[in-house]
């Protein structure tokens, strides 16, 4: 059985330095971490191959640094590793995305059984790569998957869908997104980080080497353009307190409990009480 | 012939009673049709639809597309994707706009695939600027940040929106709309997804979502045991606890309890936010509180920026106190 694995690499913290003259993020000045949506799907597949036996290859698209997220993944237990790194590839909205993805499965794994992806990257979370994808492939797919099981060839998954618990099933080829909420990811081994980053098998490849059209990748293949990119600004004009934790409870409730009463439908003016 | 400039709003009907995003769509795309002299056009696919006909019938659709048929029975993106696909290739909508669910989602990104165009997530606001372009307003680069977003080229264009973004019109049961019934597409299958089961569960959030009083705690709490604090505080206070990603992730909280992009959309009367930055994911699922109290070490968080109050303290150390305070003015 092989398996192919779509790892991110995402910032570390939630808050990332921008540059405001460019409106570029900073993206270097972040660390970075394997998305733990992605870090799921990894370990879904992971599992698979202990139960069942199987070739897991991860892929992710991104700079040069994500090479440390696929040597992360080869640690965990992924065979193999391919960075997809090329300026050209650069500014991709999620059609050329998946596109490019597309392409890569198609040159790297092209007997692949099973797609699994994070169903949201804690840095976009726009959540339509996945199904995008199984789309430019023709792949029955589900998101949002939280359990799945294979017999033979038929995958059957549970998926929650705005509050539906569902029960698919489906043949392979087939693609899945997870949830971060799934699949709880393996410690990576020490010694296992070690040898990946000694000798794991982590490849880099350009759009050339994907054969991909330069007309349907990065910026040039994205259907949008941001014509204007700013921090939403902060509306209000709100008041500060300041001081010991308890000093400023009981200054919230002096100058703004009879505000907060009013909104909780509540007395909390400490007097008496029927 | 003059090429008609329909805007489509695809019915997401599963949940109607929870979820409005589609009467909420119907009422945005009324305004920008109005000023693109343009027909707002309902998209209603399904088996047994007669009744969400007649509710986004009076709720602003001029026209309505159903596609009432037994094939599509299963409420599955895959199926319905192709569906829209057939249905949008035949009749080139300008615009369609799907609500950001889970199944919207989904949707949305399938049939812009098979469409070939773009698709923006989780728009915030929609407009049209003064050359007439169909502007997309949605966050960006998972930081702090908001994009306007236009497709110069790639049509329809296409967008999911946030619940809660935009106001619903009123029911209005005299409204008369055009009503096209059409078939599916000849031999229409899905994507070779069976569904075996499904039921809905319980508790998701939904008193979540509907909270007038919600407290939102972020990793500046600092552990999950201090985090539980706050279901006290909401005990207290008589609202729910919501949670910021990065709690979610250290497993603080559970998943229902997210709210942002990606999780719930509040829209509390109250809000307190301790220990949140906030940080776009986070506040796009917050509609407009009218009192806000925010508690960070740093004064200059998003989040304490957006505060009607703004407390700088540690976060937990002023839900202990107010937990105390609350309990000695007798609400207990």
């Amino acid at each position: 059985m092989r398996i192919v694995v779509f790892v991110k690499q995402v910032p570390a913290v939630s808050e990332l330095p921008w540059d405001a003259k460019t409106g570029q993020l900073r993206r270097e000045a972040a660390e970075g971490m394997m998305d733990p949506a992605a870090k799921r799907a990894l370990e879904a597949a992971l599992r698979l191959k202990d139960a069942h036996g199987a070739q897991v290859i991860v892929i992710s698209m991104g700079p040069p640094s994500a090479e440390e997220t696929l040597r992360e993944a080869v640690a965990m237990g992924a065979d193999r590793g391919f960075l997809l790194c090329d300026p050209r590839l650069a500014g991709a909205d999620t059609l050329a995305t998946s596109y490019t993805l597309a392409r890569a499965v198609g040159a790297l794994s092209p007997d692949f059984d099973l797609i699994l992806l994070g169903c949201h990257s804690a840095d976009s979370e726009t959540g339509q790569v996945g199904p995008h994808l199984a789309e430019e492939l023709g792949l029955p797919a589900a998101a949002y998957v939280e359990k799945m099981a294979l017999k033979g060839r038929k995958l059957t998954v549970e998926r929650v869908s705005d509050g539906w618990l569902e029960t698919l099933e489906m043949d392979l080829p087939a693609l899945l997104t997870v949830t971060a909420r799934a699949f709880r990811p393996r410690p990576v081994p020490m010694t296992g980080l070690e040898q990946a980053f000694g000798q794991g098998e982590v490849f880099i490849l350009s759009a050339a080497d994907l054969r991909a059209d330069p007309e349907h990748v990065g910026w040039a293949g994205s259907a949008g353009r941001i014509i204007k990119i700013y921090a939403p600004a902060a509306q209000k004009k709100g008041e500060l307190i300041q001081g010991t934790p308890k000093a400023c409870v009981r200054e919230l409730m002096a100058r703004f409990g009879d505000r907060l009463g009013g909104l909780l439908a509540k007395d909390l003016s400490g007097e008496e009480q029927a | 012939m003059n090429q008609e400039r329909a805007i489509w709003v695809v019915g997401d009907y599963r949940n109607y009673f929870q979820n409005r995003v589609t009467l909420q769509l119907l009422a945005k795309a009324g305004e920008l049709a109005a000023k693109m002299d343009g027909t707002v056009c309902a998209v209603v696919m399904g088996h047994g639809v007669e009744e969400w006909v007649g509710e986004y019938q009076a709720h602003g659709a001029q026209r309505i597309y159903v596609m009432d048929h037994p094939l599509l029975s299963e409420y599955l993106p895959g199926l319905f994707a192709r569906a829209l696909e057939s249905l949008a290739r035949q009749r080139r909508p300008e615009i369609i706009l799907i609500g950001a669910t889970s199944f919207g989602k989904e949707l949305a990104a399938r049939a812009a695939s098979r469409l070939g165009t773009g698709l923006t997530a989780d728009c915030v606001d929609l407009y049209l600027d003064q050359e007439g372009r169909f502007v997309q307003v949605a966050p960006a680069y998972g930081g702090n940040l908001l994009a306007e977003i236009v497709f110069p080229r790639h049509r329809p264009q296409m967008a999911t929106v946030r619940p809660g973004a935009f106001a619903e019109m009123p029911h209005d049961a005299s409204a008369r709309a055009e009503i096209i019934r059409l078939d599916p597409p000849a031999g229409l299958s899905g994507d070779g997804v069976r569904l075996v089961s499904c039921r809905r569960l319980g508790y998701q959030g939904e008193d979540l979502e509907n909270a007038k009083v919600v407290i939102c705690g972020g990793r500046g709490l600092g552990s999950r045991k201090k985090f539980k604090n706050l279901h006290e505080l909401a005990r207290l206070l008589g609202g729910e606890v919501g949670a910021t990603r990065p709690v979610v992730h250290a497993d603080w909280a559970e998943e229902e309890r997210l709210v942002g992009q990606a999780g719930k959309h509040i829209k509390p009367r109250l809000l307190f936010s301790l220990g949140v930055s906030g940080a776009i994911q986070h506040t796009a699922g917050i509609a407009d509180p009218e009192f806000t109290i925010a508690v960070n070490k740093n004064p200059l968080a998003v989040m304490m920026q957006k505060a009607d109050v703004a407390i700088k303290a540690d976060a937990h150390q002023v839900a202990l106190a107010l937990i105390r305070e609350l309990k000695a003015r007798g609400s207990s």
